[in-house]
Formats: structure tokens, sequence, C-alpha cells
């Protein structure tokens, strides 16, 4: 793909040379200089990374602050004091995006982080463990990953309720399915390589075997995949305060906002409420999903194929 | 053939089972007791016990399982205990409304996408392609209420075509009322499959083109459309109906953001508020008609997997 001169070969007389477009086209390689796509993808996760570091000493005002206390009025437009205008309680908006960026990407980011610590080590633990572990860890798994995620969502919120560290723990258990199936394709993949065999001839222990000829291995396409999960998680989180079973309010989150203030589309007054924590998570996700193209693109294959 | 698509059923009825054991048990350890709060804070001890003894709770929980997926299967989802009403009565218009909206997205999304897709296969690297590539991977990326915001701001906001919200039934209107009282969720729904059907439905078409009978026909001389349209699509077919089993599958999670967003009356407003209520009951019987249809879904895709593949079907 990034280079069309390694596979002139390979094409048949045919306009265009269809089908070549997906072929790998070079094996995975460690050092990544970005593209241009790519570099707008960084670009964007920088700005927001910091925002989500230092929005609350960045923001012109307090999380739940009124900008103009003495003209109290729901959604008003953007103007000189609050760039964005205000929202359904006429708390400023841009404050509260800023607040809410913190929230929102480190529920997040947590919650990924879980679901790839629980899914690698028991994904790469069922490869490498017999047959018989890893039939039971299996079925298991398939029963949670044929449930749609949404729903588990709800009936763990209904069960125990709504608040930040169960949010974190039930995305990263959801997601952790995933991630079990993904480290132990991985992991069974490599298991039956001759450099596997060879090292288990020679009598190395399992742990040598995990360390030093599995986890190099399976690196790379892993740290890949974790951008992708990560945008899911994001999707998954916000979807969740969107529903008003995630972060409850006052507090600041890129999902509840979109939620608190779905009131402005009603009568028709103004966008910007709904629009601006909406847009902030799709520029989030959509530059994730650069840089995840862009390192895989760079590796062989393009992984986005798989969403 | 036969033995692997009804062994794949039994598969299916085992997650049938596992998933209602998720959602029954999951929805058990909630505190509180469904004869206490059906009958108020005020009720005695003895008519507690009493509604106990009515409602099945004094039997063990195994049994209490048993009963409630006997119900299920034959209509009977149990009685709301927010709202004392029965839930099929609470459910039947609500559930009218959300498959309506579904069906609606799937006819119009599907055969549009599917057709996009192909397109964008014939001709690989094209600014066409890219073009689409670029548009399908975003959405993919963007959160359902981004992309319901930006068609508000375009439809209601500049060209001011209408209302953002959806009120009320159909009950009663106008075929211009009506497709003004869909547009929007349906549209919506629309670009949320229709993403990721346009990039499925081309890699499959795309997987078959580079298979070797593909090259051989090309270097035998067979012209492009008839390559695409006679050697190539034919074979991704299955793949292609699985892809699109899956989308609908995806539909179904889409749909309860969708349904929030727009303030529309299906089932997913409803699920919503029984979670906030703590009305379990309904969140058995709503989660479980959700996820079966999630899982048939599921299943229908596998099989067109299965079918499809001739090296699926004989394994060696």
């Amino acid at each position: 793909m990034s280079n069309p001169s390694n596979t002139e070969h390979f094409v048949a007389p045919f306009e265009e040379g269809v089908a070549f477009e997906e072929l790998q086209d070079a094996p995975p390689r460690t050092g990544y200089r970005p593209s241009l796509t790519g570099w707008i993808g960084i670009a964007v996760v920088t700005f927001w990374a910091v925002i989500a570091l230092a929005g609350p000493w960045l923001a012109p005002y307090g999380e739940n602050a009124l900008p103009f206390p003495d003209a109290y009025e729901e959604f008003q437009v953007p103007q000189a004091g609050a760039p964005l205008g205000t929202d359904v309680a006429d708390r400023d908006i841009l404050s509260r995006i800023m607040y809410g960026a913190g929230r929102t990407i480190g529920i997040s980011l947590a919650a990924t982080l879980l679901a790839y610590t629980l899914g690698v080590v028991l994904g790469i633990g069922a490869a490498v463990s017999g047959p018989k572990v890893d039939m039971v860890m299996s079925r298991i798994n398939d029963a949670f990953l044929s449930l749609p995620t949404i729903m588990l969502g709800l009936v763990v919120v209904a069960a125990i309720g709504s608040s930040i560290p169960v949010l974190i723990a039930t995305a990263g258990l959801i997601y952790a399915t995933v991630v079990f199936r993904l480290a132990r394709a991985i992991g069974m993949e490599i298991m039956v390589m001759d450099f596997v065999e060879a090292a288990k001839a020679r009598g190395e222990g399992r742990w040598w075997i995990i360390t030093r000829e599995i986890w190099p291995n399976a690196r790379m396409p892993l740290i890949t995949d974790f951008g992708l999960r990560l945008i899911y998680v994001i999707l998954f989180t916000s979807s969740l305060s969107f529903l008003g079973l995630g972060v409850q309010p006052p507090q600041a989150d890129w999902g509840s906002m979109v939620r608190e203030n779905l009131g402005a589309l009603q009568y028709g007054q103004s966008i910007v409420p709904v629009l601006a924590p909406a847009l902030s998570i799709a520029t989030l996700t959509v530059a994730i999903n650069l840089i995840v193209d862009d390192v895989s693109a760079h590796g062989g294959g393009r992984l986005s194929g798989r969403m | 053939m036969l033995s692997l698509i009804l062994r794949r059923l039994g598969i299916g009825l085992i997650t049938v089972l596992a998933v209602s054991i998720i959602i029954f048990f999951g929805t058990k350890i909630l505190p509180g007791d469904a004869a206490q709060i059906r009958l108020g804070q005020e009720a005695t001890e003895a008519n507690v016990a009493a509604m106990r003894e009515r409602l099945g709770l004094d039997q063990p929980v195994p049994m209490q399982y048993l009963n409630w997926l006997g119900d299920f299967m034959t209509g009977d989802l149990g009685t709301s205990l927010a709202s004392d009403v029965p839930i099929v009565n609470l459910i039947s218009d609500r559930y009218k409304n959300t498959v309506i909206v579904s069906a609606l997205t799937a006819l119009i999304a599907v055969p549009v996408s599917l057709l996009l897709g192909i397109m964008a296969a014939m001709f690989p690297g094209s600014i066409y392609d890219r073009i689409l590539t670029f548009v399908s991977v975003s959405l993919v990326a963007a959160p359902e209420f981004f992309t319901a915001t930006l068609l508000v701001l375009i439809f209601v906001f500049a060209l001011g075509w209408g209302n953002a919200v959806v009120v009320g039934s159909i009950e009663g209107k106008g075929f211009f009322e009506l497709i003004a009282h869909f547009a929007l969720p349906v549209t919506t729904l629309g670009f949320v499959i229709a993403s990721q059907l346009i990039r499925m439905s081309r890699a499959a078409v795309l997987n078959v083109m580079n298979s070797p009978y593909i090259e051989m026909a090309i270097l035998k001389g067979v012209p492009k459309k008839r390559i695409i349209f006679r050697h190539a699509l034919l074979n991704a077919i299955g793949p292609i109906v699985n892809v699109i089993a899956l989308n609908l599958a995806y539909l179904v999670t889409g749909v309860i953001v969708v349904e929030i967003y727009f303030g529309y009356p299906g089932l997913a407003t409803l699920i919503v508020q029984a979670v906030q209520t703590r009305d379990f009951v309904l969140i058995q019987g709503l989660g479980m008609i959700f996820c079966l249809t999630y899982v048939i879904l599921m299943l229908i895709a596998d099989i067109a997997a299965f079918a499809s593949n001739p090296r699926l079907r004989h394994p060696k």
C-alpha cells in the first residue's frame, strides 16, 4: 500500500491493478514515521491530551459556575465572556468541555488499560495452557461476547448503580472479552510456530516461552489494536453517559453533556450546546483512528479493515 | 452441511440459555424485593409474604429462574414493578415503533450501501474509493449522537426542514407527515450501519478479487464487468449476507442511542427508564428481547459464512 513498487511484479494486466490495495507488502517493522494523516491525528490527540491534563487550570470558569450570574437564561448564544455559549443550567460550555475532557478520556483510558491487562494475561494464558483450560475459558468468554455491549452495561448499571469506578470496571470487563479473544488467537498462532517447538524441544519452561518467544511477536499487533479498542471504549462509555447511566450530573462529561443539552434542539434555539461535546468526542476518536490506521498501514495491513 | 447448521443452531440455543442466565442472575443481585416494591412501604409483613408466595418468590432461586424462563417462552413477561401493568401491554406499541424504524433503516440503507461498497471495490484507489473510505472510516469512529447532531445541523438548522424531535405516535398521520416523522432517526441509523456495510462489503468483494481464479480470469482476458458480476460477486454473496446480518445486529444497539436522541417512543426509551427506576422485571423482559434479536442475527451471519465457504464446511 505505502510502496506500490514492491508489488509491481504481482500486477496482472488489468486496469489500475485491482485488489493489490489489500495485500501486505512488508513484514511488520517497529520504527514508525507518521504520514500526513498520521501527523494530523497526533496533533489532535496531543491537543486533547493537554486539555485533559490542564483543563481545570485553563478553563475560564469553574465546572458549575455561571458566567453571567446576573442574567440567568438557558442556552445563551456564543458571545464575549462565553465563547461557546451556555448550557441548560446557564453554565459556560467551554469550561465544561475542558473539565469533561479529563473525565471522559481518563475513564476510557483506565477502562482500556484494565481490559488489556485482563484480556492479554488471560488470553496468552489460555493459549499456552492445555486444551481443557482453553476450552472452558473460551466458552465462558463466548457467552459474554454474544451479548450486545450496551445491554451488558445496562444490566450492570441497573444492578449496582452508576459511578465512575463502576463505569471503568464495566467497560474494562466487557472489552476484556474482545481482547482475550484477540490475544488468545495471536498466542495460538505463535504457539504452533517452529521456533516455539524448538524452544520446547530445548526444554525451556513455560515462563521463558511466554516472555521470550510469544510476547515479542505478539506485542506489535496488540499495541496497534489498543488504539482501536480505546476508540470503542470511548464510544461505549460516552454512550452510557449519554443514556444517563454513566457519569452523573453535575459532573461534566462529554456524553452526558450531549444528553443534558438535548433540549436546545427542541425549539431550534441553538445547536452549539449539543454540537460542541459531540464534536469533541468525534474529533478525538477519528484522530485516534487516523493514527491507528497510519501505524498499521506502515506495518503491513490496514487495521481499520477490522472495524 | 445440514448437520453443521444443526450443530450451529444447538450452539445458538446454548448461547440463548447462557444469555438468559446472565440477565436473570445479573438482575437478581439487585437490592430490594419485588413483592415489597409492588406493595409499597406501608404493606404489612403478612401481605408481603402473601405477595411473595403469589409471585413465586418463596421458591428457591433456580426454580424461580425456570418459572421465569417458561413464562418468557409462552409470551408472559410478568408485571412491571414501577407501574403495575403487564409488561406485554407496556411494550406492544413501542415494540412496533422500534421494529418500524429498524426495518425502514435496513430497507433503505442495506441496498444503497452494498451498491456503494461494490462500486468502491470495482475502482480501488480511485478518488471515489478514497473519499468513500475516508467518510466511512470517520463515521465508524464517531458516536451515533454526533452523526445525529450533524444531520440536525444540516436539515433543521441550515435548511429549516421540520423539527428535531419526534413527538407522539404514528397513528392518523398523512404520508408526508410520516416522512418528516421518520426522516431523521432513519437517516442517522442508516449512516451508522452504512459506514460499516460499505467498508465490509468492499472488503468482501476485494477479498474474492484476490483469489487465484480471478487472476486466471484476468489473464485469459475476461472483461472487467463480467469478472465483477459473474465471477467475483457470486462468490462474495455469502460473505455479504454475513456482513448484512452482522450490521443488523449493530442496528439493535445503535437504535438505543438514536431513539433517546430524537425522543422516539420505542423500546429504548422504555429500557432506560426501567434502569433508572430499577424495574428489574421490565429490564429482564426487554433485555431478553434485545439479546435474542442480536443472538439470532449473529447466528444467521455465522450460518451464512458457513454456507458460503466450502473450506469452513469441510474443516481439515
